[in-house]
């Protein structure tokens, strides 16, 4: 058997640890993405995946860091600006008749991406009746992303990308910053719930109007995207929307006829009337 | 007695990886261009683009290549005779079921998406079966990956960097020592073209 063969076997022993253990099921992510991470994890540490194995099972203070290096969070404000600029555009409007606006975005890694969309609510007038809850596997994340503190560096490219999705004013009406960092506004950071949710393993939670989900299904084997999308098929509301990433199957959304489409260049998905 | 006498057969590769950037797409071209309709493998893109925006790259392509090209979309087959370019601003990565997978994982050498990131899966998926080919570029990526596809059994192919717009990549791939062949860009399209 060749090293690459062994090395497979290693990755899944410690995938099936770390389930057994932590209850952190990693086992029905895509294989190739999973293995560079669980390689980085290992690299970091400078040891073999077969080293993380005994870590894993005794050494409690290791799982939040392996779950933060298994769950990478990437995130940017106004990811993809023209997706920001049609939720404004498009389902902005539709929601405008809900007396209170429930929005869960799944996976929000560092919150740069709900905190946009916290903007936007604001900027048409929606944010005093939103109730926002952000959500994801990373605690380490999750508390950076409550504390909406971000480095400044991006900061020209997050100007652009807010202009393109149709900002009205200045992003520096949203922020204070220093040479370093930016931190967002307190009446930003009230309307939004960070918590902790698996979405392999947790079930609904709340009965929202919009789901944003973006770049996390990629991660998942068919089987594992397959039951997500029942799942926020079920936290929706009658005609509720969901909104995935840009370069996300659309055929996965589609084939089952518990979403119709709204927009596919924004991957913008209206759940359909039918229960399950 | 007939069996003694034929050779070991070289396994027939089912990919092709290839990885460039400043000046790739005059250097895709050439070799795209010179691969037959009938060219067996998939052909796998990773070019260095801008984040944001449309695949002009695959359509550009498109014009002058008598195979079929497009975007290499999340979760589709990979399919014999048909090109593929790594959408922009996503890492492209192959799964063992020879499906795409994308990820939005960190920039590896400064760059997403990353030559090594696709070959290093690709060179898990096809092994022996893998041609990876570097091309023109101002920097280092795709080096290590072209690595793990000679580890893998495949082969590895960089141009000339006397004759490459940008010469640190076919160069820092030639330094890991992992290349098979170095050639013009119209020995590569010939090369490619006779798998």
């Amino acid at each position: 058997m060749d090293d690459t063969s062994i090395q497979a076997i290693e990755i899944s022993l410690f995938l099936e640890a770390l389930y057994q253990r932590h209850g952190y099921d990693f086992r029905n992510y895509a294989k190739a993405s999973i293995k560079r991470r669980v390689l980085t994890l290992a690299a970091i540490h400078g040891q073999t995946v077969a080293d993380l194995i005994p870590r894993i099972l005794h050494d409690d203070g290791f799982v939040t860091e392996a779950i933060a290096q298994l769950s990478v969070p990437v995130s940017e404000m106004f990811r993809d600006p023209i997706v920001f600029k049609t939720l404004r555009e498009t389902i902005l409007p539709l929601l405008q008749t809900y007396p209170r606006i429930n929005i869960w975005q799944a996976g929000c890694a560092t919150g740069e991406e709900i905190y946009s969309l916290a903007i936007i609510l604001e900027e048409e007038g929606l944010l005093e009746r939103a109730q926002i809850y952000a959500t994801d596997i990373n605690d380490i994340a999750l508390r950076k992303a409550e504390d909406g503190i971000f480095p400044v560096r991006y900061l020209p490219e997050y100007e652009r990308n807010y202009k393109n999705a149709g900002g009205k004013t200045k992003l520096s009406d949203y922020y204070v910053a220093n040479t370093e960092f930016m931190r967002l506004h307190e009446r930003l950071r009230r309307k939004i719930v960070f918590a902790h949710h698996n979405l392999v393993s947790d079930g609904v939670f709340c009965e929202v109007q919009l789901i944003l989900c973006r770049n996390v299904l990629i991660y998942f084997n068919n089987d594992l995207q397959k039951k997500v999308l029942e799942l926020f098929h079920k936290s929706l509301v009658r005609h509720g929307f969901l909104c995935l990433g840009t370069r996300e199957s659309k055929r996965a959304v589609e084939e089952r006829q518990l979403f119709a489409a709204i927009n596919r260049n924004c991957m913008i998905f209206q759940k359909k009337g039918g229960e399950l | 007695m007939a069996k003694l006498l034929t050779l070991p057969k070289k396994p027939a590769i089912e990919a092709v990886a290839i990885g460039c950037s400043a000046g790739g797409l005059e250097a895709l071209r050439k070799i795209l261009n010179a691969l037959p309709a009938t060219f067996p493998a998939a052909v796998i893109i990773v070019a260095h683009t801008a984040p944001d925006g449309e695949n002009l790259l695959s359509s550009l392509l498109a014009k002058t290549c008598q195979l079929p090209v497009s975007e290499a979309y999340e979760r589709e087959p990979v399919l014999p005779g048909q090109v593929y370019v790594a959408p922009p601003n996503y890492h492209l990565l192959i799964e063992p079921n020879r499906c795409f997978a994308l990820s939005v994982d960190e920039r590896v050498c400064f760059v997403r998406p990353a030559v090594d990131v696709l070959f290093y899966s690709a060179a898990d998926v096809y092994r022996d079966r893998l041609l990876g080919v570097i091309l023109t570029g101002a920097n280092s990526d795709g080096a290590q990956g072209l690595k793990a596809i000679k580890a893998a059994g495949g082969i590895t192919l960089v141009q000339d960097p006397g004759e490459a717009y940008a010469d640190t990549m076919p160069k820092t791939a030639i330094a890991t020592g992992a290349v098979d062949k170095v050639l013009s860009l119209a020995a590569l399209a010939i090369e490619i073209s006779e798998q």
